[in-house]
């Protein structure tokens, strides 16, 4: 850990209460909570201003979950299914703060589809987060898009359908960030948070996120037994921030560096086989053979530092947008004396 | 002699016709007839007479008959006439019915590859050889097609006197002076202008004479207007999604901010223009932009509002600015795509769900889309609320005769936003809902503030004073009041209605938007019928004192609209109810703009009950 200040205070010298937010109204024991929590000492640990974050989110206990954690940040709790639009035109505003946004399985892969599969296309500078559990929770626990074929819930009978899969939608649509976690290794996804906030694009995290009240069964792939007995991560995923030298010693073979734009590194240890993430079949391969292997593989599963983002693509000022003065944003009368010249 | 040579013989005899017609020009869409229409009207505008010219097309790309038509008056009278008095027949699939609307009296011009002969004998006609000048042109084979119609082109500049010199200015200008394709089509005008010289003897009475009536002035289509207005405006966010007639909106922004708004130090934008993946999503980034504190907007017609209610909705009870262009085409439904309505006025007025009520402006010039163009940002931005400019499809897409745009005559209103200073006067009692001033209209951060008291929580869902989520009775009331409140002082920023006063007038007529020269025509000639009238133009929505005390003043109020039913008549019923007894509804859609002729019709015959 980078130097901190003294009592609990980080090099901004706040401390992790200024990073907290309205007490929680979510079930106790849902997994949404504990990604709040993560996130929390996420931000608070990278030393970033809770000012210098803005949240986004859908509708969904997923998507109200943005008011339990950095009260200091700006929000917006958007439309259903609508929150990559409202993040897409807000990161225009001030384009150096970061974006987060919330979602759940519901408001991203049934209503939401479209926007989620545009704003990759996009490569919208945000940090997309599904909070997937495989059901609406916040409607009483109906089947989501995300649901696995052949789950039985009490009220809801069994699910007939094919689920759709977050990650190979991500790869499928270019998304330039694609990692999966499990909100019950808390450890590793932290380190991916970390690492998906420093990504100058759009970084989708696929984090199953149990609902306690609906779905988490121990059968369940969606559930905290299953996928605490099921969880294999491709490898040791481990965030350096800027500045700090990679010099901890690694007890696992180091695969790989991938240096983000801000400075910071992320270091990729062996586990099991070998994944390349600058391929996207590699990543396909690797999901189908756990689909058939029965196990819910987590880690980073493709990275592109390259691409361009909206904000790039755009050319606008260095200057946030929304801090020029009126005169900037106003053409002179020469100008319009020019235009009506133009005009026939 | 028969009755129809009778009727010709008369027309021979009657006096020459002189900047007082209407033509209609049946062509086939998609053939590069709209180059030919436009060099026509823009030639007219430049001999100096007041022209107007309608594009009434198919929703189609290429193949369907379109037509354009051109009025000229001399006494400025620029509305729709129902039927022409000259008909260049160009579609083969439309050549009969459009022959057929010619009046006795009426003059033809016609491809004769179409037909050989036309049977009436009550009308003037004049067969065009098309295939014959266009082979004979040195045009490229691949081009020969497109430059056909600069054929009909060339036949009024020989017929009616169009002068020749400016048709070249018109092309040259359409071509952005590239000198190949202006030479292309002018050696056709010519030759073709020579042709009938050579040819045709001159027998009917129309002609076209030079006056100095449009000096100053501009021919421009409400988009462009609107598109140089937002640039103007300072808009720095712009959403849209595709769709007949907004498209052209969104297209000159692209044209005008690359032009006027890049930051002169760095070369950077200080706008991004993003075309979404539909209109959902338009407006969510608009109102994402908006809430960030960017002067926001999108574009739209009938199908895409209506997708965007729910959006709107947010937009509304968050109040976060933006400005949202509906260019109205004909509904219900996908509607009539390329025709214009004034249908949306109620629709856009209550957008969302709950109780919203919404601003509206409502443009009746490209001048005032323009206008609106910048002025809808300031009112958005001071009432912290969606604003809607109602435009419509024959001002948006049409060419209109407008004034040089006049710079704005006020300081951009950026309206209550604060930053860091700012927070500190409130002494840590900042709310982002907290009506402090009254007005019903509270103070505003917006992301990037450092202040650590700055952020707050924005959401569609039931809040208090602080932003904070409340489900409780009394916090929903007073919000809801405030935001009614807010309503009330926004009439207090909207344009006022424009008034014109007839000598002892009795009756007044109420109207909006692009009716305003179909109106002020019926009025002259109710006027010359004995029915003088007022005539209040209304210019935007919630309705301010002006609108109560002209309804009282009248003994009759005729409120005339392009919709089936009444909808601003249906609205001033609710504002004003106690006087609903002397508001009469004229309103009609079918797709056309209004004529003069139908609205006095309208009114005479109730007049007389
Ligand atoms: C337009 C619209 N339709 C339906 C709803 C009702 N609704 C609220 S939350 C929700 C599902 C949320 O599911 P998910 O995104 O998976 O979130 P979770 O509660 O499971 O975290 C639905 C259907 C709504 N708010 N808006
Ligand atoms: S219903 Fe499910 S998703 Fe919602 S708060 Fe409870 S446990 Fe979490
Ligand atoms: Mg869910």
């Amino acid at each position: 850990m980078a130097k901190r200040g003294g009592n609990g205070q980080n090099e901004l010298g706040l401390t992790k209460d200024e990073y907290r937010g309205a007490p929680s109204t979510l079930c106790k024991g849902c997994g949404h909570q504990s990604i709040a929590n993560q996130v929390i000492s996420v931000v608070y640990e990278m030393d970033v201003l809770p000012e210098k974050i803005m949240k986004f989110s859908g509708i969904g206990c997923s998507s109200k979950s943005p008011a339990y954690f950095l009260s200091r940040s700006f929000t917006f709790n958007g439309l259903h299914g609508r929150m990559p639009s409202l993040a897409t035109g807000a990161v225009f505003a001030d384009h150096t703060l970061k974006a987060m946004g919330f979602s759940g399985d519901g408001d991203t892969a049934s209503i939401g589809m479209g926007q989620f599969k545009h704003i990759m296309r996009r490569n919208v500078p945000l940090l997309y987060i599904v909070e997937n559990n495989g059901v609406y929770g916040l409607t009483k626990g109906q089947f989501s898009a995300t649901a696995d074929q052949g789950l039985e819930l009490k009220k809801q009978g069994l699910n007939p359908y094919m689920p759709v899969d977050i990650v190979r939608e991500a790869l499928a649509s270019n998304a330039t960030f694609v990692a999966r976690a499990f909100s019950g290794d808390v450890k590793q996804l932290r380190e991916i948070l970390k690492a998906a906030l420093s990504h100058e694009g759009i970084a989708i995290i696929d984090i199953i996120s149990p609902c306690v009240s609906f779905n988490n069964q121990d059968d369940a792939l969606h559930s905290y037994s299953w996928g605490r007995d099921h969880e294999v991560a491709i490898h040791d995923l481990a965030y350096v921030p800027p500045r700090e030298e990679i010099e901890v010693d690694y007890d696992k073979e180091v695969m790989k560096k991938v240096t983000m734009h801000d400075g910071s590194k992320i270091v990729l240890q062996k586990i099991g086989e070998e994944h390349d993430i600058s391929k996207r079949v590699d990543a396909v391969n690797l999901l189908d053979r756990a689909d058939e292997e029965g196990i819910l593989l987590t880690g980073l599963f493709y990275i592109d530092t390259e691409q361009p983002s909206l904000i790039d693509i755009k050319g606008i000022t260095e200057e946030p947008l929304n801090r020029l003065t009126n005169d900037r944003i106003r053409p002179s009368r020469e100008d319009l004396q020019d235009v009506n010249e133009m005009l026939f | 002699m028969t009755a129809s040579d009778t009727a010709l013989a008369e027309q021979e005899n009657r006096e020459q016709v002189v900047n007082d017609f209407s033509i209609t020009i049946g062509t086939v869409n998609g053939s590069g007839s709209q180059t030919s229409n436009l060099t026509i009207i823009r030639s007219i505008f430049k001999m100096g007479i007041p022209v107007s010219g309608k594009n009434i097309y198919p929703s189609n790309i290429q193949g369907m008959p379109t037509w354009y038509t051109i009025r000229v008056s001399k006494d400025g009278y620029l509305a729709r006439v129902p039927e022409p008095d000259i008909v260049v027949a160009m579609c083969p699939e439309s050549f009969q019915e459009d022959v057929d609307r010619l009046p006795p009296g009426g003059l033809l011009i016609y491809d004769q590859g179409i037909r050989a002969e036309v049977e009436r004998e009550d009308i003037f006609s004049y067969p065009l050889p098309v295939q014959k000048l266009v082979r004979a042109s040195d045009a490229p084979r691949n081009l020969q097609d497109y430059v056909a119609n600069m054929v009909y082109v060339g036949a009024l500049v020989a017929l009616l006197e169009l002068e020749i010199d400016k048709v070249h200015q018109a092309l040259d200008f359409h071509f952005s002076g590239r000198e190949k394709p202006v030479d292309l089509n002018y050696k056709i005008i010519q030759s073709t202008a020579e042709w009938c010289s050579e040819n045709l003897e001159k027998v009917d009475p129309y002609h076209l004479e030079r006056m100095e009536a449009t000096k100053n002035l501009k021919l421009v289509s409400g988009n462009e207007a609107a598109a140089i207005g937002a640039a103007f405006g300072g808009v720095q966010f712009m959403g849209w999604y595709p769709i007949t007639p907004a498209t052209g909106l969104a297209d000159m922004l692209k044209v005008y901010l690359p032009k006027l708004r890049k930051d002169p130090e760095t070369g950077k934008n200080t706008f991004a223009v993003v075309q979404a993946e539909d209109e959902l999503a338009a407006i969510g980034m608009a109102v994402g932009a908006g809430w960030g504190g960017l002067r926001a907007m999108t574009s739209t017609s009938g199908p895409g509002l209506s997708l965007m209610t729910e959006f709107a909705g947010l937009a509304y009870y968050s109040e976060t600015p933006l400005v949202i262009w509906d260019v109205q085409r004909v509904g219900p439904s996908t509607g009539l795509p390329t025709r214009t309505s004034q249908g949306d006025v109620i629709m856009a007025h209550y957008l969302g769900h709950g109780d919203t009520q919404n601003i509206l402006l409502l443009p009746g010039s490209p001048y005032e889309c323009f206008k609106f163009g910048w002025r809808s940002f300031d009112i958005a931005e001071r009432l912290q609320t969606p604003v809607y400019v109602l435009s419509d499809l024959d001002l948006g897409v049409n060419q209109w005769i407008t004034e040089e745009f006049e710079y704005p005559e006020v300081e951009m209103d950026r309206g209550k936003v604060i930053w860091e200073d700012d927070l500190e006067a409130f002494e840590g009692d900042w709310g982002r809902y907290l009506d402090v001033d009254g007005d019903g209209i509270p103070y505003r951060t917006v992301p990037g503030n450092k202040h650590p008291e700055s952020a707050w929580f924005a959401r569609g869902t039931g809040h208090d004073e602080y932003a904070r989520y409340s489900e409780d009775p009394e916090d929903f009331l007073k919000n809801m009041e405030r935001l009614r409140k807010k309503y009330e002082t926004a009439r207090s920023l909207m344009p006022e209605p424009v008034l014109d006063e007839m000598e002892s007038a009795e009756v007044g007529i109420l109207a909006y938007g692009s009716t305003d020269p179909a109106v002020q025509e019926a009025r002259d000639h109710l006027r010359d019928r004995g029915i003088p009238t007022d005539s209040l133009r209304l210019r935007a929505i919630p309705f301010t004192s002006v609108v109560h005390e002209f309804i009282k003043a009248h003994r009759q109020i005729y409120v005339v609209e392009m919709n089936r039913d009444g909808q601003v008549h249906k609205l001033l019923s609710l504002e004003v109810p106690e006087e609903t007894g002397k508001m009469v509804s004229v309103a009609k859609v079918d797709g056309l703009p209004l004529t003069a002729e139908w609205i006095v019709d309208q009114i005479e015959s109730m007049e007389e009950k």
